[in-house]
C-alpha cells in the first residue's frame, strides 16, 4: 500500500513485509493441501521407509486408480454430489424467499420469527443428533439421502435467509417501485429486476451451503448406515480398518473431493466476491 | 393526459400522522408543485398517487377513475425518482423500453419509441450503455426518458433533480419545462427547494406538517402567502419577520415596534393594540444609508453577488435582510435605515401566523 509522505525506503519496506506475511499465510493454509496431495502419489512402501521428506523419490498413481475403479469412492461421491447440489439448490431458493420477505414486508410477527431463527444458530448441532434421530427414524429418512437434504436444508436456511435478506437490502426499493410502474407485478419486478441483481448474493449463499454439507460428517454419519448412501466423508472412514489405515488411498478419495469444490467454486467466484463485498458493505 | 384529484385523503403511521386531509384538483395538462420541508408529506402524497402508498381515507382520481385500489402498473403513469432507479444490469435502451417490452409491445414499435426519446433527450449516442458507464446528468435524462416514451397521462417527479450538481439542477429545470411545454402532459413534481417550485410550476402546493398550506400561481404564492409558513418557505433570501403592535387612526395604519419606530403598514383587519408579526420580503426594503428614515439597524454583513447586494442588518436582536441592486460601501456597525414599501408588507395574526 503506497501512502502519500512516507518514504521510498520505508514504502519498500512496508510493501516487502505486506508481501512476506501473504506467503506466511498462503504456505500456512496451503501446506496441507500439498501434504495430501503428496501422500496421495507416495508408493505404500515408501510412506513410512523414507522418513519425512517433501517429495517422495518416486510416484505412484495407483491409489487413484484404486480409489476410481476398486473402492466404492465413485457411489459416495456421487452421492455426496446429489446431497450438496439439492441442499445448495433448494436453501437458496427457500433463503432468497424469506429474506426477501423479511426486507420488504412489514408483517405481524416478523421480530419473533428472526429472533427465533437466530435462536436455531445458538445450539451446537451435537446436541441435536439424537432428537433428530429419533424423528426421522419413523419417518423413513434415516439411511436415505432425502433424509440427509432435510437436514441439511433445516440447518443452513436461517443463516442463508439472513446472508440473502441482507443482499436484498443492498438493493434500493425504488427499483422495483420503478418497475412496478413501468407495468411489472410485484412478481415480475422481483424476476425481471430484484433477481438478475441478486444473483451474487444467491451464488454467495449456493457456495456456502454447498461447502457445509459437501464436506458434513456428523449428521451423515449417524444417519446412514448402508454403503450405497454414504456421502463421501463417512465414505472416506471405509479407508480406515480395524487392522490399518490406507493413507495413500484415503488421500488419493480426499484429492478427487476436492476437485468438485473447486470446479464450483471457479464457477461462482465471479459472483461470490461481488457478493461478499457488496454484503460486507451494503448489508 | 388527464386530471388528477386528490379528495380529503389521510395518512397515518401509527400514530404519526403524514397526511391529514389533503384535497387538490390538479387540472389537465398542468404542470404542480408540491414544495414543503422534509416529513411535510409531499412524497407521501405522491407515492399515493403512483399507487405505492396506500391511502388510509379520502379519494385519489386519474381522470374520472377513482384508483384507491388499482396497482401502479394499471394507473398509467411514469414516475421519474430521485435516485433514478434506473436498472443497473439492463442498456440504457433496455432501461427506456422496459416498460412497452412488460407491455409485449413489437420490437420495432419498442425500438421507435426508445428513438424518439432518446433523440428528444440527446441520449442517441448512449443507448448501448449501461447506467454505471453514465454521467449524474446522464442518468438523470435516461429515467425522463424511461418516462417519456410510454407517452403516460401523468408524469410524477420525486426530487428528480437533488443529486444533480447546482450548474446541472438549472439547466435540468429549464429542460424539464420545455419537455412539459412541447408534450402537454399533466405533471405533478415534489421538490423541497422552493426556487425549483416557483420557476416550474403553473400552480404550487406549499404543504406542511401535512396540511396543505396554501395552493396557488407561483407569484401569487410569493405576492399573497396564506400564512408565515408560506411566508417564509418561499423567496429566498426569505421574508424579514419583525414583532410589533398594530395602530391605526381613522386614515393611517402602522406598526409600533418595541423599540418606539413606527412603521407604516398596509390597512388590514388587525385590531388596535393586537400583537402582530410584520412581514416584509428583503427586495420591499429601500436602504437609506444616512439612516435619517424607517427602522434603524446596523449593518452586521454585506454578500455582494455583483447583480445585486444583500445587506444583512440587526434590529434589536434580529438579523434583517434587504435586497438592493445599488453597490452600496457599507461598513460594518454603520447605522443604516430600512424603509419598507407599505404596498409589499404583510401582517400576520401572532398567534395562529394567518395573513392579516
Amino acid at each position: 500500500m503506497i501512502t502519500v509522505g512516507q518514504s521510498k525506503a520505508r514504502r519498500l519496506a512496508l510493501h516487502a513485509g505486506h508481501t512476506a506475511g501473504l506467503a506466511v499465510f498462503m504456505v500456512f493454509a496451503m501446506f496441507p493441501l500439498f501434504w495430501l496431495v503428496k501422500i496421495s502419489l507416495t508408493p505404500n512402501n515408501l510412506l513410512y521407509s523414507e522418513g519425512i521428506t517433501l517429495w517422495p523419490s518416486s510416484i505412484t498413481w495407483d491409489n487413484y486408480q484404486f480409489a476410481l475403479l476398486g473402492s466404492r469412492f465413485p457411489r459416495f461421491f456421487l452421492n455426496s454430489v446429489v446431497v450438496s447440489l439439492s441442499s445448495a439448490a433448494i436453501v437458496t431458493l427457500v433463503a432468497a424467499a424469506g429474506g426477501y420477505a423479511f426486507s420488504r414486508f412489514r408483517f405481524a410477527g416478523k421480530v419473533p420469527i428472526m429472533f427465533v431463527m437466530l435462536l436455531t444458530q445458538m445450539v451446537p448441532l451435537v446436541m441435536l443428533i439424537a432428537p433428530i434421530f429419533k424423528i426421522m427414524s419413523p419417518l423413513g429418512l434415516t439411511n436415505s439421502l432425502t433424509g440427509l437434504i432435510i437436514v441439511y436444508t433445516a440447518f443452513n436456511v436461517p443463516f442463508a435467509t439472513f446472508l440473502m435478506q441482507s443482499f436484498f437490502d443492498g438493493i434500493p426499493r425504488e427499483l422495483e417501485d420503478a418497475a412496478m410502474i413501468d407495468g411489472c407485478t410485484r412478481l415480475t419486478a422481483l424476476r425481471r429486476v430484484i433477481f438478475p441483481l441478486t444473483l451474487p448474493g444467491m451464488g454467495a449463499t449456493l457456495g456456502f451451503v454447498f461447502t457445509a454439507a459437501w464436506s458434513e460428517l456428523l449428521f451423515a454419519l449417524m444417519l446412514i448406515n448402508s454403503d450405497d448412501k454414504m456421502t463421501f466423508p463417512v465414505g472416506m472412514l471405509t479407508f480406515v480398518t480395524k487392522f490399518s489405515v490406507d493413507f495413500g488411498q484415503m488421500m488419493a478419495a480426499g484429492v478427487l473431493a476436492l476437485i468438485p469444490a473447486c470446479i464450483f467454486f471457479a464457477f461462482i467466484q465471479r459472483y461470490l466476491i461481488q457478493g461478499l463485498t457488496a454484503g460486507a458493505v451494503k448489508g | 393526459m388527464a386530471e388528477v384529484t386528490v379528495r380529503d385523503v389521510y395518512k397515518a403511521y401509527g400514530a404519526v400522522r403524514v397526511l391529514r386531509g389533503v384535497s387538490i384538483d390538479m387540472h389537465d395538462g398542468e404542470f404542480v408543485v408540491l414544495v414543503g420541508p422534509s416529513g411535510c408529506g409531499k412524497s407521501t402524497l405522491l407515492r399515493m398517487i403512483a399507487g405505492l402508498e396506500e391511502i388510509n381515507s379520502g379519494d385519489i382520481l386519474i381522470g374520472d377513475r377513482v384508483v384507491n385500489d388499482v396497482a401502479p402498473k394499471d394507473r398509467d403513469i411514469a414516475m421519474v425518482f430521485q435516485s433514478y432507479a434506473l436498472y443497473p444490469h439492463m442498456t440504457v435502451a433496455s432501461n427506456m423500453g422496459f416498460s412497452l417490452e412488460i407491455r409485449r409491445k413489437a420490437t420495432d414499435l419498442i425500438t421507435a419509441a426508445v428513438g424518439r426519446a432518446a433523440g428528444t433527450l440527446g441520449l442517441g449516442d448512449l443507448l448501448a450503455r449501461f447506467p454505471r458507464e453514465l454521467s449524474g446528468g446522464q442518468r438523470q435524462r435516461v429515467a425522463m426518458g424511461r418516462a417519456i416514451v410510454r407517452q403516460p397521462q401523468v408524469f410524477l417527479f420525486d426530487e428528480p433533480l437533488s443529486n444533480l450538481d447546482a450548474k446541472l439542477r438549472v439547466q435540468m429545470r429549464t429542460e424539464i419545462k420545455a419537455l412539459h411545454q412541447d408534450m402537454g402532459t399533466t405533471a405533478i413534481y415534489v421538490t423541497h427547494d422552493q426556487v425549483e417550485a416557483m420557476t416550474m410550476a403553473d400552480r404550487i402546493v406549499v404543504m406542511n406538517e401535512g396540511v396543505i398550506q396554501q395552493i396557488g400561481h407561483p407569484l401569487e404564492v410569493y405576492d399573497r402567502p396564506a400564512n408565515q409558513f408560506v411566508a417564509s418557505f418561499i423567496g429566498s433570501p426569505g421574508m424579514n419577520f419583525l414583532e410589533g403592535t398594530a395602530r391605526q387612526t381613522a386614515d393611517t395604519s402602522w406598526v409600533e415596534m418595541v423599540d418606539g419606530t413606527k412603521l407604516p403598514a398596509p390597512r388590514t383587519d388587525a385590531e388596535e393594540g393586537q400583537t402582530v408579526i410584520y412581514g416584509v420580503r428583503p427586495e420591499a426594503l429601500t436602504i437609506d444609508e444616512e439612516a435619517r428614515s424607517g427602522l434603524i439597524a446596523r449593518v452586521d454583513v454585506t454578500e455582494p453577488t455583483g447583480l445585486s447586494t444583500l445587506v444583512f442588518s440587526r434590529v434589536a436582536d434580529s438579523i434583517t435582510c434587504a435586497f438592493t441592486m445599488d453597490r452600496l460601501d457599507l461598513t460594518r456597525g454603520q447605522p443604516i435605515g430600512l424603509v419598507p414599501d407599505v404596498a409589499r408588507v404583510h401582517l400576520f395574526d401572532q398567534a395562529s401566523g394567518v395573513r392579516l
